[in-house]
């Protein structure tokens, strides 16, 4: 991973990458941008408190700070000793458009393992009640910003603030509000996995009593209560991981970091474990931060996504935003049960229709590009023609499409 | 700008100041780590193999002694300190091995198999990871480790101390005195801190090694070195460098003194040594020379019997040493475990 890795600031050739509007995003989530359903739907009760501040603060311009050539000092704020050359911004400067109700901030974060840039330069804002989803391929620095945010690795530059604080500094009260279930998460497989969540709740001070309450419940809730009192190395990797989130979840946090938490689970298991995650956010309104290479998890749970590429986040948003890509140009995948060929004037006599192209990986496919969504016409007009459609996807709305338009390596990891 | 920004982030701040003074912060949280793990160790198939063995070994050189002790009564009659000759002197007929010679040597053994793989065990499990994100320092994790293992090493220490004791009373139907009670209480501790030096080498071991099998066998491997080898290399050392003449009498005391303090290098010749004078009233110099007046006495032999405090005078550089590298190794581990990324 360490060798070749192609330096993730160099532009990538052909079109997609210029769909790319830097920075939608990176920010807190521009003013003009609706939200999606859901979360203003959970914003409900906050949703009066934000300012115009916020918004105005929202809209200054990701463009420009990019290019400037500053930073800050991880811990001290760095504003004290002036550098001749560089202006260096104050922590005050960098939190300034920080919203009111941000849970997770980070500003020009950066950690370095000798030469090897983990994280570079990340600005993240999580707000209060977001399922904000961290996509990537193996080795772009997820867990690692998921590390700093928790204060078990210290930044090499940059700001963290969760729930305000600075987990380098107060990483006791930071990791008493936050819940992780980390990547690859283990138990004591001498322990059964009622007093492995006891031995959590001990050290999280709970008293006795309040602990077994709490485990009751959240055992009930992750459906382990058959396998309470059988130890944890008998436990299968999906019994693991809902473990791991009633783990996560004793010291009632008001913030949950799943790092990976589908990774390695069969499929009805990935499905399960997605089911009980979207119910445990919407009854608790939890802030959620999850990380994941596999995409589909994430479209289905998270409100906003980041796609993480060589420790670098290019480009974050609401996933529909991001799927939108061009607005003005729409490609539809078609398929017909006779000649693709037949397909092409069918399309090209539809208005708006720019090109028809045949697909590049399916022969049997045709690509049809215009300027507005043309499914329903190109579907009458093909049935008019006797013409039976066995295929019809709009592209974009696929977050693997999306995943390959952002991520240079690719899925796996390697430069494509 | 900035100010309102400000204002709303000392809110926040304050909000959960409230929030955590309202909550009874777990400061003790190595007290709840130690718990866990001596929970883990007691009920472990480790513990009850080691505490067998320990047992046995205690045993069959008292039953082999107490017989002795026995058979000569009449001779011993009136013998100082003769309850400590349970522990301290071997029957001729399993090879004078004595009670203190078998735990000497099965001390270290307990040390290093409760520590090896304290903390690559909880990385290889995926604990760890999962630990760290509670909230207790990062220390609390080492540090209650090392409390856990000091308190097992106890645990059966004092029941090694008891079951001799114990029996040695009913075979010999003698009571010890209260000087040599306090003798065993003194020698007691001195093995507790001898295998506490074991454990925080072990410790150490599980902090850099990530694999638990290759801790334990650089730690079973070290003791075994130093058990087989230590008592010729070091001396050998000390010859090489202060070459021994003895014609001459200041390049013999050089090249003794140069000795002893080798062979000091070594814990386990420490631990002889305070062994030695904590249970034998008897001795007034340990191993080598120290000093031109020890050298003396020891030529001279005083008669009569030292009090337990002067046996402790005798060895408190021993004492102290043991403790030196015992606090130094722990430290070592400490610091490395401590800047050590949380990620394997």
């Amino acid at each position: 991973m360490s060798e070749d890795r192609t330096t993730p600031s160099e532009p990538r050739r052909g079109g997609p990458r210029r769909r790319l509007r830097p920075n939608v995003g990176l920010e807190a989530r521009p003013a003009s941008a609706p939200r999606p359903a859901s979360a203003a739907a959970r914003h409900d009760a906050d949703a009066v408190d934000e300012t115009e501040e916020v918004d105005e603060a929202a809209a200054e311009p990701g463009d420009t700070a990019q290019a400037m050539p500053w930073e800050a000092d991880a811990n001290t704020g760095g504003a004290a000793d002036g550098h001749p050359r560089r202006h260096r911004r104050t922590v005050a400067e960098l939190l300034a458009d920080v919203p009111d109700d941000a849970v997770i901030v980070t500003r020009r974060l950066t950690k370095k393992y000798g030469e090897f840039t983990a994280v570079d330069k990340l600005d993240l804002t999580i707000r209060r009640g977001e399922v904000f989803g961290l996509l990537g391929p193996n080795g772009a620095g997820k867990t690692t910003t998921v590390l700093m945010l928790l204060g078990l690795t210290e930044p090499t530059k940059g700001i963290v603030r969760v729930l305000g604080m600075d987990p380098t500094r107060e990483p006791l009260a930071v990791k008493r509000q936050v819940g992780y279930l980390p990547d690859n998460v283990g138990f004591y497989g001498g322990m059964s996995g009622r007093e492995n969540l006891r031995y959590t709740a001990r050290l999280n001070g709970l008293g006795r009593r309040e602990a077994d309450a709490k485990i009751d419940e959240l055992l009930h809730e992750v459906r382990l209560e058959d396998a309470a009192e059988k130890k944890a190395e008998t436990y299968s990797r999906g019994m693991r991981q809902r473990l791991g989130i009633a783990d996560a979840l004793v010291k009632s946090p008001s913030v949950l970091i799943l790092d990976e938490p589908t990774i390695a689970i069969d499929p009805s298991g990935v499905e399960e474990l997605l089911a009980l995650l979207r119910r445990l956010v919407a009854e608790r309104s939890l802030t959620v931060m999850l990380s994941s290479h596999i995409l589909g998890q994430v479209q289905s749970l998270c409100d906003r996504v980041g796609f993480y590429s060589a420790g670098k986040l290019v480009a974050a948003g609401p996933l529909e935003e991001l799927a939108q890509g061009d607005d003005h140009v729409v490609e539809l995948e078609v398929g017909v049960n006779g000649l693709p060929s037949a397909i092409d004037a069918v399309a090209a006599a539809i208005p708006g229709v720019t090109k028809v192209a045949p697909h590049e990986r399916d022969e049997r496919l045709r690509v049809v590009t215009a300027s507005s969504d043309v499914a329903a016409p190109l579907a009458t007009a093909l049935a008019a023609q006797g013409l039976a459609l066995v295929h019809l996807r709009r592209r974009g709305t696929d977050l693997l499409e999306l995943y390959r338009r952002y991520v240079p390596e690719g899925i796996d990891g390697r430069a494509r | 700008m900035a100010a309102p920004a400000d204002t709303a982030d000392t809110a926040r701040r304050a909000t959960t100041d409230r929030a955590r003074r309202a909550e009874h912060s777990p400061s003790g949280g190595w007290r709840t780590i130690a718990a866990k793990e001596l929970a883990d160790h007691i009920t472990s198939s480790r513990f009850l193999v080691l505490l067998l063995i320990v047992t046995v070994a205690a045993i069959v050189p008292m039953y082999f002694i107490s017989s002795d002790i026995s058979g000569a009564a009449p001779q011993l009659a009136g013998q100082p300190a003769l309850f400590l000759a349970l522990f301290v002197v071997g029957s001729p007929s399993l090879g004078n091995v004595a009670v203190v010679s078998f735990a000497a040597l099965l001390v270290p053994l307990v040390g290093i198999a409760f520590g090896f793989d304290g903390i690559n065990s909880e990385r290889s499990q995926g604990t760890l990871s999962r630990l760290l994100a509670q909230p207790i320092h990062r220390d609390d994790v080492i540090n209650g480790k090392f409390a856990a293992g000091i308190a097992v090493i106890a645990v059966m220490i004092l029941t090694l101390v008891i079951v001799v004791a114990g029996l040695g009373m009913v075979r010999l139907g003698i009571v010890p005195t209260p000087e040599e009670i306090a003798r065993i209480v003194v020698w007691a501790a001195a093995t507790i801190l001898y295998a506490s030096f074991w454990l925080a080498f072990a410790l150490l071991l599980s902090t850099v090694m990530r694999g638990t099998a290759s801790a334990a066998l650089v730690g079973f491997g070290t003791w075994l070195g130093l058990l087989l080898f230590g008592q010729f290399l070091l001396p050998l050392l000390a010859n090489v460098l202060f070459p021994l003449d003895k014609a001459d009498a200041n390049s013999y005391l050089a090249s003794t003194t140069a000795q002893a303090t080798f062979m000091r290098i070594s814990p386990s010749t420490l631990y002889g040594d305070i062994i030695t004078a904590v249970l034998n009233p008897n001795t007034k110099t340990v191993l080598g020379v120290g000093n031109l007046g020890q050298y003396v006495s020891s030529q001279q032999q005083v008669p009569g019997l030292l009090s337990l405090d002067q046996s402790i005078l005798l060895v408190w550089p021993q004492i102290v040493a043991m403790v030196a590298i015992t606090v130094v190794l722990f430290a070592l581990a400490y610091i490395l475990f401590l800047r050590q990324e949380v990620r394997a």
